[in-house]
Protein backbone atom coordinates (compact mmCIF):
# COMPACT_ATOMS: atom_id res chain seq x y z
CA UNK A 1 0.00 0.00 0.00
CA UNK A 2 1.11 3.69 -0.30
CA UNK A 3 1.36 5.57 2.64
CA UNK A 4 -0.61 8.58 2.39
CA UNK A 5 2.32 10.86 2.63
CA UNK A 6 3.80 9.32 -0.21
CA UNK A 7 1.31 9.76 -2.29
CA UNK A 8 0.84 13.40 -0.75
CA UNK A 9 4.72 13.89 -2.10
CA UNK A 10 4.05 12.01 -5.62
CA UNK A 11 0.69 14.24 -6.12
CA UNK A 12 2.81 17.67 -5.49
CA UNK A 13 5.53 16.63 -7.70
CA UNK A 14 3.12 15.44 -10.76
CA UNK A 15 0.94 18.73 -9.76
CA UNK A 16 4.17 20.71 -10.24
CA UNK A 17 5.61 19.10 -13.42
CA UNK A 18 2.59 18.24 -15.79
CA UNK A 19 0.28 20.47 -14.09
CA UNK A 20 2.42 23.74 -14.65
CA UNK A 21 2.95 22.52 -18.62
CA UNK A 22 -0.91 22.12 -18.80
CA UNK A 23 -2.01 25.17 -16.62
CA UNK A 24 -1.57 27.86 -19.69
CA UNK A 25 -3.01 25.59 -22.58
CA UNK A 26 -5.36 24.60 -20.23
CA UNK A 27 -6.39 28.46 -19.08
CA UNK A 28 -6.41 29.51 -22.73
CA UNK A 29 -8.93 26.42 -23.47
CA UNK A 30 -11.15 27.54 -20.92
CA UNK A 31 -11.23 31.13 -21.59
CA UNK A 32 -12.65 30.18 -25.05
CA UNK A 33 -14.80 27.81 -24.37
CA UNK A 34 -16.85 30.95 -21.87
CA UNK A 35 -16.86 32.85 -25.34
CA UNK A 36 -19.35 33.55 -27.59
CA UNK A 37 -17.89 33.17 -30.50
CA UNK A 38 -15.22 30.35 -30.39
CA UNK A 39 -17.89 27.39 -29.43
CA UNK A 40 -19.47 28.49 -33.03
CA UNK A 41 -16.58 27.92 -35.10
CA UNK A 42 -15.86 24.62 -33.19
CA UNK A 43 -19.71 23.48 -34.18
CA UNK A 44 -18.92 24.01 -37.84
CA UNK A 45 -16.75 20.55 -37.49
CA UNK A 46 -20.34 18.94 -37.14
CA UNK A 47 -21.70 20.52 -40.51
CA UNK A 48 -18.39 18.76 -42.06
CA UNK A 49 -18.67 15.73 -40.43
CA UNK A 50 -22.28 15.01 -41.15
CA UNK A 51 -21.59 16.17 -45.09
CA UNK A 52 -18.54 13.92 -45.62
CA UNK A 53 -20.11 10.53 -43.67
CA UNK A 54 -22.96 11.03 -45.50
CA UNK A 55 -21.12 11.19 -48.87
CA UNK A 56 -19.19 7.82 -48.16
CA UNK A 57 -22.21 6.35 -46.51
CA UNK A 58 -24.77 4.81 -48.79
CA UNK A 59 -28.35 5.64 -47.47
CA UNK A 60 -29.38 1.61 -47.12
CA UNK A 61 -26.56 0.84 -45.55
CA UNK A 62 -27.18 -1.24 -42.66
CA UNK A 63 -25.79 -1.29 -38.96
CA UNK A 64 -24.27 -4.37 -38.50
CA UNK A 65 -26.93 -6.95 -36.90
CA UNK A 66 -25.42 -9.30 -34.57
CA UNK A 67 -26.48 -13.07 -33.34
CA UNK A 68 -28.05 -14.14 -29.96
CA UNK A 69 -25.24 -15.03 -28.45
CA UNK A 70 -23.90 -11.47 -28.85
CA UNK A 71 -26.30 -9.87 -26.75
CA UNK A 72 -25.37 -8.02 -23.58
CA UNK A 73 -26.26 -9.45 -20.03
CA UNK A 74 -27.50 -6.22 -18.90
CA UNK A 75 -28.11 -3.40 -21.00
CA UNK A 76 -27.50 -0.19 -18.77
CA UNK A 77 -30.68 2.25 -18.82
CA UNK A 78 -28.93 6.02 -19.33
CA UNK A 79 -30.63 9.40 -18.94
CA UNK A 80 -34.15 8.96 -17.69
CA UNK A 81 -35.45 6.14 -16.03
CA UNK A 82 -38.72 6.83 -15.28
CA UNK A 83 -40.98 9.60 -16.76
CA UNK A 84 -42.43 10.29 -13.14
CA UNK A 85 -45.63 11.83 -14.13
CA UNK A 86 -49.09 11.01 -13.09
CA UNK A 87 -50.34 10.51 -16.29
CA UNK A 88 -47.45 8.30 -17.22
CA UNK A 89 -47.82 6.28 -13.90
CA UNK A 90 -51.36 6.00 -14.75
CA UNK A 91 -50.51 4.30 -18.30
CA UNK A 92 -48.07 2.23 -16.41
CA UNK A 93 -50.92 0.76 -14.69
CA UNK A 94 -53.29 0.32 -17.21
CA UNK A 95 -50.26 -1.70 -19.07
CA UNK A 96 -50.29 0.64 -21.53
CA UNK A 97 -53.26 -0.14 -23.10
CA UNK A 98 -54.60 3.43 -23.33
CA UNK A 99 -51.21 4.53 -24.99
CA UNK A 100 -51.78 6.40 -28.73
CA UNK A 101 -48.62 7.09 -30.91
CA UNK A 102 -49.86 10.14 -32.88
CA UNK A 103 -48.33 11.15 -36.21
CA UNK A 104 -48.88 14.80 -37.27
CA UNK A 105 -47.59 17.90 -38.70
CA UNK A 106 -46.59 17.98 -42.22
CA UNK A 107 -48.57 14.95 -43.45
CA UNK A 108 -51.34 14.42 -45.99
CA UNK A 109 -53.53 12.20 -43.19
CA UNK A 110 -52.91 12.64 -39.64
CA UNK A 111 -53.80 9.31 -37.59
CA UNK A 112 -52.62 7.94 -34.12
CA UNK A 113 -52.13 4.18 -33.64
CA UNK A 114 -52.61 2.28 -30.26
CA UNK A 115 -50.03 0.62 -29.29
CA UNK A 116 -52.30 -2.63 -29.75
CA UNK A 117 -52.47 -2.08 -33.20
CA UNK A 118 -49.00 -1.15 -33.98
CA UNK A 119 -48.02 -4.34 -32.49
CA UNK A 120 -50.84 -6.19 -35.69
CA UNK A 121 -48.11 -4.06 -38.02
CA UNK A 122 -45.54 -5.95 -39.72
CA UNK A 123 -42.40 -5.94 -37.23
CA UNK A 124 -38.82 -5.93 -37.42
CA UNK A 125 -36.36 -7.53 -35.51
CA UNK A 126 -33.26 -6.72 -35.11
CA UNK A 127 -30.06 -7.49 -32.94
CA UNK A 128 -27.77 -4.35 -32.61
CA UNK A 129 -25.60 -2.39 -31.02
CA UNK A 130 -26.16 0.65 -28.91
CA UNK A 131 -23.77 3.22 -28.68
CA UNK A 132 -23.46 6.20 -26.07
CA UNK A 133 -22.19 9.30 -26.31
CA UNK A 134 -20.09 8.52 -22.57
CA UNK A 135 -17.98 5.38 -24.75
CA UNK A 136 -19.93 2.21 -23.55
CA UNK A 137 -21.81 0.00 -25.96
CA UNK A 138 -24.41 -2.64 -25.75
CA UNK A 139 -25.81 -5.32 -27.35
CA UNK A 140 -29.48 -5.89 -27.80
CA UNK A 141 -32.58 -7.02 -29.61
CA UNK A 142 -35.31 -4.77 -30.33
CA UNK A 143 -38.30 -5.48 -32.16
CA UNK A 144 -40.73 -3.02 -33.30
CA UNK A 145 -42.97 -0.95 -36.30
CA UNK A 146 -40.11 0.23 -38.95
CA UNK A 147 -40.91 4.11 -38.74
CA UNK A 148 -41.22 4.04 -42.97
CA UNK A 149 -44.19 2.10 -42.71
CA UNK A 150 -46.03 4.74 -40.56
CA UNK A 151 -44.81 6.90 -42.94
CA UNK A 152 -46.32 5.55 -45.98
CA UNK A 153 -49.54 5.87 -44.14
CA UNK A 154 -49.59 9.11 -43.54
CA UNK A 155 -48.33 10.75 -46.59
CA UNK A 156 -45.58 13.42 -45.85
CA UNK A 157 -46.10 16.38 -47.84
CA UNK A 158 -43.14 17.30 -49.76
CA UNK A 159 -41.82 20.14 -47.35
CA UNK A 160 -41.41 17.48 -44.21
CA UNK A 161 -37.78 17.49 -43.57
CA UNK A 162 -37.28 16.40 -39.67
CA UNK A 163 -39.68 13.96 -37.72
CA UNK A 164 -39.59 15.24 -34.02
CA UNK A 165 -40.19 12.81 -31.85
CA UNK A 166 -42.27 14.06 -28.02
CA UNK A 167 -41.45 11.87 -25.58
CA UNK A 168 -43.74 11.59 -22.40
CA UNK A 169 -40.74 12.09 -19.76
CA UNK A 170 -40.15 15.65 -18.22
CA UNK A 171 -36.39 16.72 -16.57
CA UNK A 172 -35.91 17.67 -12.97
CA UNK A 173 -37.12 21.53 -14.11
CA UNK A 174 -39.69 20.24 -16.12
CA UNK A 175 -38.67 21.02 -19.63
CA UNK A 176 -40.35 17.54 -21.89
CA UNK A 177 -37.61 15.69 -23.92
CA UNK A 178 -37.67 15.18 -27.66
CA UNK A 179 -35.55 14.24 -30.41
CA UNK A 180 -35.70 14.67 -33.82
CA UNK A 181 -33.77 12.91 -36.87
CA UNK A 182 -34.49 13.43 -40.90
CA UNK A 183 -37.92 12.44 -42.32
CA UNK A 184 -35.13 11.03 -44.90
CA UNK A 185 -33.91 8.38 -42.29
CA UNK A 186 -37.47 7.72 -41.40
CA UNK A 187 -36.96 5.16 -44.19
CA UNK A 188 -34.02 3.19 -43.22
CA UNK A 189 -34.96 -0.21 -42.77
CA UNK A 190 -33.50 -0.23 -39.19
CA UNK A 191 -35.24 3.02 -38.14
CA UNK A 192 -37.91 1.63 -36.18
CA UNK A 193 -40.58 2.40 -33.22
CA UNK A 194 -39.15 -0.66 -30.55
CA UNK A 195 -41.66 -2.22 -28.14
CA UNK A 196 -39.83 -5.24 -27.17
CA UNK A 197 -36.38 -5.24 -25.92
CA UNK A 198 -34.56 -9.07 -25.74
CA UNK A 199 -38.25 -10.68 -26.55
CA UNK A 200 -40.04 -8.95 -23.49
CA UNK A 201 -41.92 -5.66 -23.53
CA UNK A 202 -39.74 -2.24 -22.97
CA UNK A 203 -39.45 -2.03 -19.16
CA UNK A 204 -39.82 1.79 -17.88
CA UNK A 205 -35.74 2.17 -17.58
CA UNK A 206 -35.74 1.14 -21.40
CA UNK A 207 -38.53 3.67 -22.60
CA UNK A 208 -41.81 1.69 -22.32
CA UNK A 209 -44.30 1.59 -24.40
CA UNK A 210 -42.07 3.07 -27.53
CA UNK A 211 -39.03 3.85 -28.27
CA UNK A 212 -36.82 4.64 -31.50
CA UNK A 213 -34.23 3.13 -33.01
CA UNK A 214 -32.19 5.07 -35.41
CA UNK A 215 -29.30 2.79 -34.97
CA UNK A 216 -26.11 4.33 -37.27
CA UNK A 217 -25.97 7.14 -34.78
CA UNK A 218 -25.29 7.29 -30.92
CA UNK A 219 -27.42 6.19 -28.15
CA UNK A 220 -28.79 9.92 -27.02
CA UNK A 221 -30.87 9.98 -30.05
CA UNK A 222 -32.95 6.78 -29.18
CA UNK A 223 -35.67 8.70 -27.62
CA UNK A 224 -37.55 7.25 -25.24
CA UNK A 225 -41.58 6.92 -23.91
CA UNK A 226 -42.40 8.24 -27.70
CA UNK A 227 -45.84 9.79 -27.59
CA UNK A 228 -46.07 11.93 -30.92
CA UNK A 229 -44.08 11.82 -34.19
CA UNK A 230 -44.45 15.70 -36.09
CA UNK A 231 -43.64 16.42 -39.25
CA UNK A 232 -41.81 20.21 -39.09
CA UNK A 233 -39.81 21.77 -41.99
CA UNK A 234 -37.81 23.65 -39.58
CA UNK A 235 -36.77 23.01 -35.93
CA UNK A 236 -36.69 26.65 -34.79
CA UNK A 237 -39.10 27.01 -32.04
CA UNK A 238 -39.79 23.42 -31.15
CA UNK A 239 -37.58 23.40 -27.48
CA UNK A 240 -34.78 25.06 -27.59
CA UNK A 241 -34.62 25.29 -31.35
CA UNK A 242 -31.52 22.66 -31.88
CA UNK A 243 -33.51 19.91 -32.44
CA UNK A 244 -33.70 17.79 -29.35
CA UNK A 245 -33.46 17.88 -25.53
CA UNK A 246 -29.66 17.16 -25.73
CA UNK A 247 -28.93 18.98 -28.25
CA UNK A 248 -29.89 21.67 -26.68
CA UNK A 249 -27.39 20.89 -24.05
CA UNK A 250 -24.71 21.20 -26.26
CA UNK A 251 -24.14 18.12 -27.90
CA UNK A 252 -24.34 17.58 -31.99
CA UNK A 253 -27.73 17.30 -34.00
CA UNK A 254 -25.90 15.06 -36.35
CA UNK A 255 -24.93 12.12 -33.75
CA UNK A 256 -22.99 9.59 -36.38
CA UNK A 257 -19.58 10.00 -34.53
CA UNK B 1 40.57 1.50 -36.20
CA UNK B 2 37.12 1.64 -35.47
CA UNK B 3 37.38 5.18 -35.18
CA UNK B 4 39.05 5.82 -38.60
CA UNK B 5 36.09 3.70 -40.30
CA UNK B 6 33.64 5.53 -38.81
CA UNK B 7 35.06 8.27 -40.04
CA UNK B 8 35.67 7.16 -43.11
CA UNK B 9 32.04 6.39 -43.59
CA UNK B 10 31.46 10.25 -42.68
CA UNK B 11 33.57 11.87 -45.24
CA UNK B 12 31.65 9.35 -47.80
CA UNK B 13 28.60 10.37 -47.01
CA UNK B 14 29.53 14.19 -46.89
CA UNK B 15 30.45 13.59 -50.88
CA UNK B 16 27.46 12.00 -51.55
CA UNK B 17 25.25 14.97 -50.49
CA UNK B 18 27.16 17.22 -52.59
CA UNK B 19 27.03 15.42 -55.83
CA UNK B 20 23.35 15.13 -55.23
CA UNK B 21 21.44 17.23 -57.50
CA UNK B 22 18.64 17.85 -55.30
CA UNK B 23 20.04 17.28 -51.00
CA UNK B 24 17.58 16.81 -48.44
CA UNK B 25 20.49 18.07 -46.50
CA UNK B 26 22.28 20.69 -48.51
CA UNK B 27 25.42 22.60 -47.05
CA UNK B 28 25.25 26.04 -45.99
CA UNK B 29 26.84 28.72 -49.23
CA UNK B 30 29.17 29.78 -46.31
CA UNK B 31 31.17 26.55 -46.39
CA UNK B 32 31.61 26.51 -50.24
CA UNK B 33 35.12 24.32 -49.95
CA UNK B 34 33.96 20.35 -49.75
CA UNK B 35 35.05 19.24 -46.48
CA UNK B 36 38.39 17.34 -46.82
CA UNK B 37 40.37 15.52 -44.26
CA UNK B 38 42.41 18.21 -43.45
CA UNK B 39 40.32 21.50 -43.55
CA UNK B 40 36.78 20.29 -41.70
CA UNK B 41 35.22 24.05 -40.31
CA UNK B 42 34.57 23.78 -36.50
CA UNK B 43 30.80 24.44 -36.93
CA UNK B 44 28.24 24.33 -40.18
CA UNK B 45 25.11 25.47 -40.67
CA UNK B 46 22.93 22.69 -42.86
CA UNK B 47 19.24 23.80 -43.99
CA UNK B 48 17.76 20.89 -42.19
CA UNK B 49 13.87 21.22 -42.33
CA UNK B 50 12.21 22.69 -45.29
CA UNK B 51 8.80 25.20 -44.64
CA UNK B 52 6.11 22.83 -44.94
CA UNK B 53 7.40 20.44 -42.83
CA UNK B 54 8.28 23.26 -40.43
CA UNK B 55 4.44 23.99 -40.66
CA UNK B 56 3.10 20.95 -39.94
CA UNK B 57 5.16 20.67 -37.00
CA UNK B 58 4.01 23.11 -35.42
CA UNK B 59 0.56 23.29 -36.19
CA UNK B 60 0.71 19.86 -34.61
CA UNK B 61 1.64 21.13 -31.12
CA UNK B 62 -1.35 23.05 -30.28
CA UNK B 63 -3.60 20.37 -32.19
CA UNK B 64 -2.10 17.27 -30.24
CA UNK B 65 -2.26 19.26 -27.01
CA UNK B 66 -6.25 19.74 -27.85
CA UNK B 67 -6.45 16.65 -28.98
CA UNK B 68 -5.41 14.72 -26.25
CA UNK B 69 -6.89 16.74 -23.35
CA UNK B 70 -9.90 17.15 -24.88
CA UNK B 71 -9.68 13.25 -25.38
CA UNK B 72 -9.09 12.10 -21.73
CA UNK B 73 -11.75 14.74 -20.90
CA UNK B 74 -14.89 12.30 -23.04
CA UNK B 75 -12.81 9.47 -21.40
CA UNK B 76 -13.63 10.74 -18.18
CA UNK B 77 -17.41 10.16 -19.21
CA UNK B 78 -16.84 6.38 -18.87
CA UNK B 79 -13.40 5.75 -17.26
CA UNK B 80 -13.41 2.32 -18.33
CA UNK B 81 -11.48 0.32 -21.62
CA UNK B 82 -12.79 -3.06 -22.46
CA UNK B 83 -11.97 -5.52 -25.92
CA UNK B 84 -14.53 -6.49 -28.31
CA UNK B 85 -17.89 -4.87 -29.33
CA UNK B 86 -19.47 -4.35 -25.57
CA UNK B 87 -18.48 -3.11 -22.55
CA UNK B 88 -19.45 -5.42 -20.31
CA UNK B 89 -18.89 -3.91 -16.64
CA UNK B 90 -17.17 -7.21 -15.08
CA UNK B 91 -14.65 -7.53 -17.93
CA UNK B 92 -13.01 -4.17 -18.23
CA UNK B 93 -9.27 -4.54 -19.04
CA UNK B 94 -8.52 -0.39 -17.34
CA UNK B 95 -10.94 1.16 -15.27
CA UNK B 96 -10.52 4.49 -12.94
CA UNK B 97 -12.62 4.98 -10.50
CA UNK B 98 -13.56 6.50 -7.44
CA UNK B 99 -14.18 3.96 -4.45
CA UNK B 100 -15.60 4.56 -1.45
CA UNK B 101 -13.29 3.48 1.89
CA UNK B 102 -14.90 2.20 4.77
CA UNK B 103 -13.59 5.24 7.21
CA UNK B 104 -15.74 7.44 4.25
CA UNK B 105 -12.72 8.39 2.95
CA UNK B 106 -12.58 8.69 -1.22
CA UNK B 107 -9.98 7.43 -2.95
CA UNK B 108 -9.21 7.02 -6.73
CA UNK B 109 -8.35 3.61 -7.56
CA UNK B 110 -7.31 2.27 -11.16
CA UNK B 111 -7.55 -1.09 -12.12
CA UNK B 112 -5.44 -2.71 -14.67
CA UNK B 113 -5.93 -5.82 -15.85
CA UNK B 114 -7.61 -7.24 -12.77
CA UNK B 115 -4.20 -5.13 -10.83
CA UNK B 116 -5.61 -2.44 -8.40
CA UNK B 117 -3.49 0.99 -7.49
CA UNK B 118 -4.11 3.80 -5.52
CA UNK B 119 -4.33 6.67 -7.48
CA UNK B 120 -6.27 9.27 -5.54
CA UNK B 121 -5.02 12.56 -6.09
CA UNK B 122 -3.98 12.05 -9.75
CA UNK B 123 -6.81 9.11 -11.53
CA UNK B 124 -10.13 8.61 -9.75
CA UNK B 125 -10.08 10.97 -7.01
CA UNK B 126 -8.41 14.14 -7.08
CA UNK B 127 -9.26 17.52 -5.94
CA UNK B 128 -12.57 16.82 -4.23
CA UNK B 129 -13.75 15.38 -7.42
CA UNK B 130 -14.70 12.14 -8.90
CA UNK B 131 -13.47 11.90 -11.94
CA UNK B 132 -10.88 9.38 -13.84
CA UNK B 133 -8.76 12.46 -15.18
CA UNK B 134 -7.88 15.48 -12.96
CA UNK B 135 -8.75 18.79 -14.04
CA UNK B 136 -5.53 19.97 -15.15
CA UNK B 137 -5.50 16.98 -17.58
CA UNK B 138 -8.94 17.71 -20.06
CA UNK B 139 -10.38 20.48 -22.07
CA UNK B 140 -12.53 21.79 -21.04
CA UNK B 141 -11.07 21.70 -16.94
CA UNK B 142 -14.71 21.10 -15.77
CA UNK B 143 -16.83 18.02 -16.30
CA UNK B 144 -18.32 18.69 -19.74
CA UNK B 145 -18.61 16.00 -22.25
CA UNK B 146 -20.57 17.82 -25.12
CA UNK B 147 -17.92 20.95 -25.05
CA UNK B 148 -15.17 18.53 -24.75
CA UNK B 149 -16.42 16.09 -27.90
CA UNK B 150 -16.95 19.67 -29.83
CA UNK B 151 -13.27 20.97 -29.50
CA UNK B 152 -12.17 16.60 -29.75
CA UNK B 153 -13.81 16.38 -33.10
CA UNK B 154 -13.19 20.04 -34.72
CA UNK B 155 -9.69 19.66 -33.84
CA UNK B 156 -9.38 16.03 -35.53
CA UNK B 157 -10.15 17.37 -38.72
CA UNK B 158 -7.69 20.09 -38.73
CA UNK B 159 -4.97 16.76 -37.17
CA UNK B 160 -6.68 14.52 -40.15
CA UNK B 161 -5.72 17.24 -42.95
CA UNK B 162 -2.49 18.88 -41.12
CA UNK B 163 -1.65 14.98 -41.92
CA UNK B 164 -3.02 14.62 -45.61
CA UNK B 165 -1.10 17.70 -46.75
CA UNK B 166 2.31 16.40 -44.48
CA UNK B 167 2.28 12.86 -45.95
CA UNK B 168 1.35 14.37 -49.64
CA UNK B 169 4.53 16.33 -49.53
CA UNK B 170 6.91 13.89 -47.34
CA UNK B 171 6.37 11.55 -50.55
CA UNK B 172 6.32 14.16 -53.39
CA UNK B 173 9.65 15.97 -51.94
CA UNK B 174 10.56 11.97 -51.28
CA UNK B 175 11.40 13.43 -47.61
CA UNK B 176 9.28 9.98 -46.14
CA UNK B 177 11.78 7.95 -48.66
CA UNK B 178 14.77 10.12 -48.02
CA UNK B 179 15.41 11.03 -44.35
CA UNK B 180 12.62 9.15 -42.40
CA UNK B 181 12.69 5.47 -44.08
CA UNK B 182 15.47 3.80 -42.06
CA UNK B 183 18.30 2.18 -44.61
CA UNK B 184 19.48 -1.45 -44.20
CA UNK B 185 22.85 -0.43 -42.95
CA UNK B 186 21.01 2.05 -40.46
CA UNK B 187 18.80 -1.00 -39.09
CA UNK B 188 22.55 -2.85 -39.14
CA UNK B 189 23.55 -0.32 -36.51
CA UNK B 190 20.24 -0.61 -34.59
CA UNK B 191 22.45 -2.56 -31.38
CA UNK B 192 25.32 0.75 -31.59
CA UNK B 193 22.10 3.40 -31.46
CA UNK B 194 20.31 1.92 -28.88
CA UNK B 195 22.84 1.73 -26.33
CA UNK B 196 23.99 5.27 -27.29
CA UNK B 197 20.61 6.71 -26.17
CA UNK B 198 21.00 5.02 -22.82
CA UNK B 199 24.03 6.32 -21.89
CA UNK B 200 22.99 9.94 -23.52
CA UNK B 201 25.71 10.07 -25.91
CA UNK B 202 24.13 11.53 -29.46
CA UNK B 203 25.50 12.00 -32.63
CA UNK B 204 27.62 15.06 -33.63
CA UNK B 205 29.54 16.19 -36.56
CA UNK B 206 28.01 14.92 -39.55
CA UNK B 207 26.36 11.91 -38.18
CA UNK B 208 24.49 14.86 -36.88
CA UNK B 209 23.14 16.04 -40.11
CA UNK B 210 20.91 13.20 -40.83
CA UNK B 211 18.67 11.31 -38.40
CA UNK B 212 20.05 8.65 -36.55
CA UNK B 213 18.31 5.13 -37.00
CA UNK B 214 16.33 5.61 -33.70
CA UNK B 215 15.10 8.93 -34.68
CA UNK B 216 13.97 7.73 -38.01
CA UNK B 217 12.15 4.53 -36.54
CA UNK B 218 10.45 6.79 -33.89
CA UNK B 219 8.88 9.39 -36.67
CA UNK B 220 8.22 7.33 -39.24
CA UNK B 221 6.76 5.12 -36.82
CA UNK B 222 4.46 8.21 -35.14
CA UNK B 223 3.78 9.36 -38.69
CA UNK B 224 2.86 6.11 -40.75
CA UNK B 225 1.70 3.99 -37.96
CA UNK B 226 0.35 5.60 -34.67
CA UNK B 227 -1.43 8.62 -36.62
CA UNK B 228 -3.32 6.92 -39.23
CA UNK B 229 -4.16 4.42 -36.53
CA UNK B 230 -5.54 6.55 -34.23
CA UNK B 231 -7.79 8.45 -37.12
CA UNK B 232 -9.09 4.87 -38.12
CA UNK B 233 -9.90 4.00 -34.24
CA UNK B 234 -11.22 7.40 -33.86
CA UNK B 235 -13.74 6.45 -36.96
CA UNK B 236 -14.51 3.26 -36.04
CA UNK B 237 -16.23 4.38 -33.27
CA UNK B 238 -18.67 6.12 -35.26
CA UNK B 239 -21.76 4.29 -35.90
CA UNK B 240 -22.15 5.22 -39.18
CA UNK B 241 -18.84 5.00 -40.58
CA UNK B 242 -19.37 1.51 -38.90
CA UNK B 243 -22.05 0.64 -41.06
CA UNK B 244 -20.60 2.16 -44.12
CA UNK B 245 -17.49 0.20 -43.72
CA UNK B 246 -18.24 -3.21 -41.82
CA UNK B 247 -14.38 -4.26 -42.13
CA UNK B 248 -13.28 -1.60 -40.05
CA UNK B 249 -14.54 -2.99 -37.05
CA UNK B 250 -13.24 -6.64 -37.95
CA UNK B 251 -9.72 -5.69 -38.31
CA UNK B 252 -9.70 -3.52 -35.10
CA UNK B 253 -11.42 -6.38 -33.02
CA UNK B 254 -15.13 -4.39 -31.86
CA UNK B 255 -16.36 -1.00 -31.58
CA UNK B 256 -14.87 -1.35 -27.62
CA UNK B 257 -11.59 -3.06 -28.95
CA UNK B 258 -11.38 -0.07 -31.23
CA UNK B 259 -11.85 2.60 -27.87
CA UNK B 260 -9.75 0.98 -26.46
CA UNK B 261 -6.33 0.75 -29.45
CA UNK B 262 -7.18 4.88 -29.92
CA UNK B 263 -6.87 5.39 -26.37
CA UNK B 264 -3.00 3.30 -26.46
CA UNK B 265 -2.31 5.13 -30.11
CA UNK B 266 -2.98 8.15 -27.24
CA UNK B 267 -0.38 7.39 -24.64
CA UNK B 268 2.19 6.37 -27.34
CA UNK B 269 1.82 10.10 -28.61
CA UNK B 270 2.30 10.84 -25.10
CA UNK B 271 4.91 8.89 -24.47
CA UNK B 272 6.92 10.19 -28.00
CA UNK B 273 6.52 13.63 -27.18
CA UNK B 274 7.90 13.26 -23.69
CA UNK B 275 10.89 11.45 -25.09
CA UNK B 276 10.80 14.24 -28.27
CA UNK B 277 10.75 17.03 -26.00
CA UNK B 278 13.47 15.02 -23.76
CA UNK B 279 16.23 15.29 -26.58
CA UNK B 280 15.28 18.46 -27.99
CA UNK B 281 16.66 19.35 -24.56
CA UNK B 282 19.61 17.09 -24.25
CA UNK B 283 20.80 17.66 -27.45
CA UNK B 284 20.79 21.66 -27.86
CA UNK B 285 17.59 22.95 -27.39
CA UNK B 286 18.17 26.15 -28.98
CA UNK B 287 19.77 24.60 -32.04
CA UNK B 288 17.01 22.19 -32.33
CA UNK B 289 14.19 24.57 -31.98
CA UNK B 290 15.58 27.54 -34.08
CA UNK B 291 16.25 24.78 -36.82
CA UNK B 292 12.53 23.94 -36.78
CA UNK B 293 11.66 27.30 -36.49
CA UNK B 294 14.21 29.02 -39.19
CA UNK B 295 15.32 25.35 -41.09
CA UNK B 296 18.86 25.81 -40.41
CA UNK B 297 21.38 23.43 -38.08
CA UNK B 298 24.80 24.40 -36.75
CA UNK B 299 26.50 21.14 -36.87
CA UNK B 300 29.97 21.14 -34.73
CA UNK B 301 32.51 19.35 -36.18
CA UNK B 302 34.74 16.73 -33.85
CA UNK B 303 38.43 17.18 -34.45
CA UNK B 304 40.29 14.50 -34.03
Amino acid sequence: MIQPKQAMERRQFLKGTVGAASLVALSGCDNLTQSGWFPSILNKAEELTEAVQQAVTPRDALAKEYGETDISKIFPANGNTDPGTDVYAEHVGQNFSEWMLEVVGLVQTPRSWSLAALKELPSRTQITRHDCVEGWSAIGKWTGVPIGDLLHQVEPLPNARYAVFHCADVDDEGIAYYESIAVADCYHPQTMLAYELNNVPLDVPHGAPLRLRFERQLGYKQAKYVMKIELVESLVGIGGGNGGYWEDQGYEWYAGI
Amino acid sequence: MALLIQWEEAVSREEDHMSNAEPSVSVAPSSANPPTVSSLPATERVYRHRLPVRISHWLNVPFLIILIMSGLQIFNAHPALYWGDRSDRDKALLSIRPVVAESGEVKGVTTILGHQFDTTGVLGYSDGMSRAFPAWATVPSAKWLAMGRQWHLFFAWLFVINGFIFTAYAFVSRHATRDLAPTSSDLRGIGKSVKDHLVFRHPSSDEAKRYNVLQKLAYAGILFIIAPLIVLTGLAMSPTIDAAFPWILIILGGRQAARTIHFIACFSFVGFIVIHVLHVILTGFLNNVRSMITGWFTVTHVKY
